[in-house]
């Protein structure tokens, strides 16, 4: 029951501050809608769909993807390198696979909340789509990915600053390339065949096939749990070897 | 022995930070490694409680590995720097901890309310500990190192850059724990801390263990009286069996000297040459 613990410990610090949380997390997708959907998208039609319905799903897979990256990624980079806190962690009898889980959990969660909430935005600015299990499960494995990446991010990179650069160069730029706003195949065919490797990209497709018809990509699904498998793997081995 | 050090060895490349050390701790025994800056205190605290990984050498924590997970749960860690969750209440801080080690949550409460208490923390236990002072948050990071009933303790520096006040503070809780039945496993140096609270020290300069034995049976090495006589910018010192002896010999003595009674720092001095903050 170790990840339950490091679980806990995540959810006490989310409840205290929820609500700073919450407003944080209202703040992009909002100016994402107002601009996107309202403002440049309003007389683009996308897929012979309104551009309103085209990108909700992209920014649900962005936000899912950001909000659980750096839920994980920069407070274990911090407690790690700054405050130290994870060594209360390492001299306790917690598994690394119970210590990651209790994390990626932790992450899911946060990243569940901040597209509930962009859920929540797309029906108030009058967006139509699908509602299914199929789309909360690509949410959650969306979710589940990038906190595992977040781990190894936190976990083998040594200055905050870089975990800044991180950022910059790898998750920012599939914010903007993954299907989030536009389709990868307008891009030029080398750079698409490179995008279309990328997990954000099939959980943007995923999810936009639910929204628009209920169904399933089976394909993009079997990525998504490749990558989720593979990075939580990766996850525990990094900290598995954490100590110096 | 409840620790047995054999041949422990850390090296970080070309610097050997630990070196062949060889040590063992009684139970319920009050231990202090003592050294300047650098000597390979923290680093032997960190190899025994595997938050670093030894290049060599063995150590067992009652007769078991340290690398078995079965140690973690004998063991409590007071590290130097300050490592609470300051996103944590005092409570939830122990309360982590308590889950972390998979205790009953029916006896959690009761732990937590009991080492509050003992700390003396109790009527803040519900306040952010980034709230707290120094030697609150130490009082509170030992408490929580004795959530899970550990029979013992590493202490590392537990005094730092604590004010006098505290640091007796600290002291007395370390008696405590101690005479409740811990064996205790700290570094320091403060030389007076050692003298004062434990039962045997060992001298750690770098990397090695150069003198062992109780305060008492090491300050008899060097004698039973000190003469420090201050010439320019250096401080002199010469040891005497007896104070008789160090009189007649300060009779002669031109300029500056006082005349004490040996300690620690002066085993140190004369062991390695250098003070302990050198």
């Amino acid at each position: 029951m170790g990840f339950y613990a490091v679980f806990w410990r995540e959810m006490v610090t989310l409840k205290r501050t929820f609500f700073k949380f919450f407003a944080s997390r209202l703040v992009s997708p909002l100016l994402y809608l107002i601009a996107f959907g309202w403002g440049l998208g309003r007389g683009i039609k996308m897929d012979g769909g309104n551009y309103l319905e085209y990108i909700v799903p992209g920014i649900i897979a962005l936000s899912a993807m950001s909000t659980s990256f750096n839920a994980v990624g920069t407070s274990l980079n911090i407690s790690r390198l700054y405050n130290k806190t994870l060594e209360e962690y390492l001299i306790a009898p917690v598994t690394a696979q119970a210590f990651v889980l209790g994390k990626v959990l932790s992450g899911v969660v946060r990243g569940l909340i901040a597209s509930l909430i962009i859920l929540g935005l797309a029906f108030i600015f009058r967006a139509h789509f699908n509602l299914n299990g199929w789309l909360f499960l690509v949410i959650i494995l969306t979710c589940f990915l990038f906190s595992a990446l977040g781990v190894i991010a936190a976990m083998t990179i040594n200055s905050h600053e870089d975990m800044g650069n991180f950022n910059t160069f790898i998750i920012l730029p599939m914010s903007f390339l993954c299907g989030t706003f536009f389709s990868p195949n307008q891009l030029p065919d080398a750079v698409a065949l490179f995008i279309e490797i990328l997990p954000l990209t099939h959980a943007s497709l995923c999810l936009r096939e639910i929204a628009r018809n209920g169904d399933i990509l089976p394909v993009s699904l079997g990525v998504l749990v490749a990558y989720t498998l593979v990075l939580y793997a990766g996850a525990v081995l990094v900290m598995q070897r954490v100590r110096d | 022995m409840v620790i047995q050090i054999n041949k422990l060895t850390k090296k970080y490349g070309d610097l050997t930070a630990v070196d062949n050390l060889d040590l063992h701790i009684r139970k319920k025994e009050v231990f202090a490694l003592l050294g300047p800056n650098g000597a390979g205190k923290t680093t032997t605290i960190r190899m025994l409680t595997m938050l670093t990984i030894p290049t060599g050498g063995k150590a067992l924590i009652n007769a078991q590995d340290v690398t078995s997970n079965k140690v973690k749960k004998e063991i409590g860690v007071v590290p130097q720097h300050m490592n609470l969750d300051l996103e944590l209440t005092a409570w939830e801080n122990l309360e982590l901890h308590g889950r972390l080690h998979n205790m009953p949550r029916d006896k959690l409460k009761a732990r937590i309310n009991e080492l509050l208490t003992f700390v003396e923390i109790n009527p803040r236990a519900f306040e952010l500990a980034s709230n707290f002072s120094g030697g609150m948050k130490r009082r509170l990071m030992i408490a929580r190192a004795l959530m899970h009933y550990p029979s013992i303790l590493f202490l590392d520096e537990p005094t730092a850059g604590l004010d006098p006040q505290t640091r007796r503070k600290i002291w007395d809780l370390i008696r405590r724990l101690n005479a409740a039945g811990l064996t205790v496993l700290m570094t320091t140096h403060y030389i007076e801390e050692a003298q004062i609270l434990c039962h045997r020290v060992g001298i750690m300069d770098k990397g090695r263990l150069i003198a062992l034995g109780t305060p008492q049976e090491l300050m008899e090495k060097v004698g039973e009286v000190v003469v420090e006589f201050f010439g320019g910018t250096d401080t002199g010192y010469k040891f005497f069996a007896r104070r008789q002896q160090a009189l007649e010999y300060v009779s002669h003595l031109k300029g500056d000297f006082l005349v004490r009674e040996v300690n620690l720092e002066d085993v140190f001095v004369e062991i390695t040459g250098r003070k302990v903050g050198d």
